[in-house]
Order: structure tokens, then C-alpha cells, then sequence
């Protein structure tokens, strides 16, 4: 097994900062426009981001939910572990919002499949978009599209990207893996 | 508050929580928290189980459980099919095994029973090729009724470990009893039973629970108190004198709650003889959680449902 840094600690904190600027152009004082991220690892994009637009930009309030799509999936039954579930914090309606959904690595696209079900249980928005820190190109089961991608990365089946957090697993880094 | 080890259940049916380790019930707590957050949206539904099918059997009258249970189900969108003893062929003398290998041949995947006799569904489980759920058997066990309990006692009080918690009533005869005696010891609280003596279990001291007759030292020991209900369906012979003395030896009122020295929890599995074990004032009164417990109970059985079906392959 071997890895190679995909992007550095510097390296995502420029990137971070992009895609917040982009949600800004797009959505300006974020009052008709709800973030998401999707449990578990899309969950920490989604905070430094809001930390970012807080702090950097000055943007004074951001819904920010977390949605869990274990329950939504379409893997059910069919791997060989259980698929455990995580808390879903959605403490506001998404009736008529521009809602983000924000997740670390863009694969397949089924986990977004599911989290576009699991939405519909909170509402009907008024659009839906998606911001992905690394999009895996040439390897999505379904159509399903980035609006904001971080960086695109070409990387084979039996490769893994392993986005890592200083808030979680000691520094920022994202790794390509070889298994 | 214990850890979880794994991520799945040590077994394959839920027939007993004698059957269960730590991790498992903490497993189904932690999995119905999230669920207790799914039915309290506006649209409180999952698609998780829409390629499973769940035969509810019931050869014993039930409300709230066959209720809880398929409502629960549903919830997680599984295919539902229900069955009652009454109006069936097991009248005309089909056995056990026979009637659920029928239902089975229209390709169940989970059955959820209730039977008068104790061990019908382990009976079951080494017999037919699907996931069973003991919904109570007999005298014997009602886990899902056990792990609502013990779930509402932690999300009243925080934890279930090193609390104090008398069952009060008809212990001989109360597979709630039994399920809560080993669910609670398992979470590490203290338990007594309280009962007239004719209604308690000989030797029932070697489950580690101990023994108490006067139901006012209980209550001043405990946190918890959960009132169980006379069975007089199961009562073949008399116990007890009269339901009055019954009452006033062994029933919860007002007045003798507030004469403890401390506010205690009050639980009652249901369906409540109001002014038997417990009065209408105590049953309505904030120290009441009884229908917290039904709530909890979709929750509890869809969390398990979830986790049994996940290892269905």
C-alpha cells in the first residue's frame, strides 16, 4: 500500500477559501440559502467553510445542518457490514431555500443520490446544489454533477482518497491511496 | 455509560435479552436515538427496509405492542403482513411450525410473534429459515418491552447504571419482569422485585435481584418504580384475597408518593388497571413516564427490526 499527498494543508485552506468566495458570488448574505453537509466526513467541509464566511467575510448568519443518509441508502443488505448511522441536526425548514449539500470526495454519486432522498423528508427547496472538496472523475453510477468542486482528481478504482482534518485526525491533508 | 464494541448485533433473533451482551443494547439505544429523531419530523419515514417483508403472528391478544411493531415497520417501509390465532387456521389444527413455514413460502423475510407458550420462538428460530422477534412468549421473555424500558430510564435519568429500580406486582407471571431483570442487571442497576410472596418466583433471588415485601421501603430505595399490571387472565388460581387488599398493600397512590423522601419515576408496561396498581392521579402525574414508553417503543422496534435485517443476506 502506498500513498502520495494529493493537497497539502495550504493547499485546501486556498481552496476552502475559493469555495467559500464562490457560495458568496452565488448567494450573497446566505438569507435564502441553507448549508448541508452530509454526514459523517462532509460534515467537517461544511464547518470550516461557515467558520470561513463567518469570520473571513463577515457574513453574519448560516444555516448549517447535518444530514445523516444512512437510512437512505441504497446499499442496504448488500455489503457485509451494518451500516451505522449518525445524528441528523436539521433545525430549520428547507421549504423554498437554496439548499448547498457539502461533502469531502465526490465517488459515485450514490451517496448524493441519497442524501437528494433523505432532503425531501425536510421539505421541498427551492433548488438543491452541490459542493464537493474532491470530485473523482470518470467514476460516477449516476448522473450527478458538482456545482463547486475543489479539485478534480483522476484516480483508478482501486485507489482511495482519504481526506484527513486537524479537527479530527490531527492535520490537514488529503492522501491518494494505493490499496 | 457503557461502550458499544461492534457496529452489529451478536445475534441473528431477538428472542430473549438473556441472549444479548452490553454492546448490543447499547447498539439498539444509540441506533434508536436516531430513529427517535425520525419520527418526530414532519415526514417520518425511511426507505431503509423497502425490499423487506415482516409477518406480524400474534396468537395472544396485543394492542400497543402489534401496534408499536407495525407501525415501526412501516416507519422503515418494510412490506407488512398480519396475522392473529383468532381467525385463522391454527384453529383447525395446524401446528406452529406449519402455519410459519406457510407465510414463510410467500417469501417473509422476518417474523415478529407473540405466543402463550414460553420458548415458541427459539422453538421457531431453530425450525424456519427467517429472523424472529420475540413480541413475548408466555411467561418468559419481552425483550422489546425490556429495552424501552431501560431506554426511557436513560433518557429520563441520563444512564441506567448504578440506578435503583423495584418491579412492583405480578412478577411469577410477568415476562416483563424477567426481560427487565436481565436487561437491568446487564446495564449495571440495582434491582428488587416487590409482590405479595405468592407472586414472586422461588429462588428468584439467584437472578440477582433482591426481594422486598413492604412496597413503601422499596419506593423509598428506588429511583424507578415499575408498576406492573395484575395478569387475572393468567391468575388460574387466587394469589391474593381480594383485588381491594391487593390495592392497598401493593398500589401506587398520590398520597403515599408524596410521603417518600424523594421524587421517584413512575413506569407501568400497559394496558393500566387504573385504581389496581396504580391510581388515575399517579398514572397522569409528571412522575409518570408511561407514555414516553410508547413512544420510545416505535423507536426501540425499529432500531431493532433495522439492525436484524441488516443481517439478512
Amino acid at each position: 500500500m502506498s500513498q502520495k499527498v494529493l493537497l497539502s494543508a495550504t493547499e485546501i485552506n486556498i481552496i476552502l477559501h475559493r469555495l467559500a468566495c464562490q457560495l458568496l458570488e452565488n448567494h450573497l448574505d446566505f438569507a435564502n440559502t441553507v448549508l448541508i453537509g452530509i454526514q459523517p466526513r462532509g460534515t467537517f467541509v461544511a464547518k470550516r467553510l461557515t467558520k470561513i464566511l463567518k469570520e473571513e467575510y463577515k457574513v453574519k448568519h448560516i444555516d448549517l445542518g447535518f444530514l445523516d443518509i444512512t437510512f437512505y441508502r441504497d446499499d442496504f443488505r448488500r455489503g457485509d457490514k451494518t451500516l451505522e448511522a449518525t445524528a441528523t441536526s436539521i433545525d430549520f425548514l428547507i421549504e423554498d431555500k437554496n439548499v448547498v449539500l457539502i461533502d469531502d470526495v465526490l465517488y459515485t454519486g450514490r451517496s448524493i443520490n441519497a442524501a437528494l432522498t433523505a432532503l425531501q423528508s425536510f421539505g421541498r427547496p427551492k433548488d438543491v446544489e452541490l459542493l464537493t472538496l474532491i470530485d473523482r472523475r470518470f467514476s460516477r453510477h449516476l448522473p450527478i454533477q458538482p456545482n463547486y468542486r475543489g479539485r478534480q482528481v483522476d484516480a483508478i478504482n482501486e485507489e482511495k482518497v482519504k481526506v484527513m482534518w486537524k479537527e479530527n485526525d490531527g492535520k490537514d491533508v488529503i492522501y491518494l491511496i494505493d490499496r | 455509560m457503557k461502550q458499544k464494541v461492534s457496529n452489529e448485533l451478536s445475534v441473528k433473533h431477538l428472542l430473549g435479552i438473556k441472549y444479548l451482551n452490553e454492546s448490543d443494547i447499547q447498539l439498539i439505544f444509540e441506533t434508536a436515538d436516531h430513529f427517535k429523531e425520525v419520527i418526530n419530523r414532519s415526514i417520518k419515514k425511511v426507505p431503509s427496509l423497502r425490499d423487506i417483508t415482516i409477518a406480524n403472528i400474534f396468537f395472544e391478544n396485543s394492542t400497543r405492542t402489534k401496534l408499536s411493531f407495525e407501525l415501526a415497520e412501516k416507519r422503515l417501509s418494510a412490506d407488512v403482513i398480519n396475522f392473529s390465532a383468532g381467525q385463522s387456521s391454527v384453529k383447525k389444527g395446524e401446528t406452529l411450525i406449519d402455519t410459519v413455514n406457510n407465510i414463510l413460502s410467500m417469501k417473509v423475510d422476518m417474523v415478529v410473534m407473540r405466543h402463550p407458550n414460553p420458548g415458541a420462538g427459539i422453538f421457531l428460530s431453530k425450525h424456519v429459515n427467517a429472523a424472529i422477534v420475540n413480541a413475548g412468549d408466555g411467561a418468559h421473555e419481552h425483550p422489546t418491552q425490556a429495552l424501552l424500558d431501560s431506554y426511557s430510564i436513560r433518557e429520563k435519568l441520563g444512564d441506567v447504571a448504578g440506578k435503583n429500580v423495584v418491579i412492583v406486582g405480578d412478577i411469577l407471571h410477568s415476562r416483563v419482569a424477567l426481560s427487565n431483570i436481565f436487561a437491568l442487571k446487564l446495564q449495571g442497576a440495582n434491582v428488587k422485585v416487590c409482590g405479595p410472596k405468592t407472586l414472586l418466583p422461588k429462588h428468584v433471588e439467584s437472578l440477582g435481584v433482591e426481594v422486598e415485601t413492604d412496597l413503601r421501603k422499596a419506593l423509598n430505595w428506588c429511583d424507578v418504580a415499575n408498576m406492573l399490571r395484575i395478569q387475572n387472565e393468567r391468575l388460574d388460581i387466587s394469589y391474593f384475597p381480594t383485588t381491594r387488599e391487593y390495592t392497598q398493600q401493593f398500589g401506587v397512590n398520590k398520597a403515599l408518593l408524596e410521603s417518600l423522601d424523594k421524587e421517584i419515576v413512575i413506569m407501568h408496561p400497559g394496558p393500566i388497571n387504573r385504581g389496581v396498581e396504580i391510581t388515575s392521579d399517579v398514572a397522569d402525574s409528571n412522575q409518570s413516564i408511561i407514555l414516553n414508553q410508547v413512544e420510545n417503543g416505535v423507536a426501540i422496534r425499529m432500531a431493532v427490526i433495522y439492525l436484524l435485517a441488516s443481517k439478512i443476506k
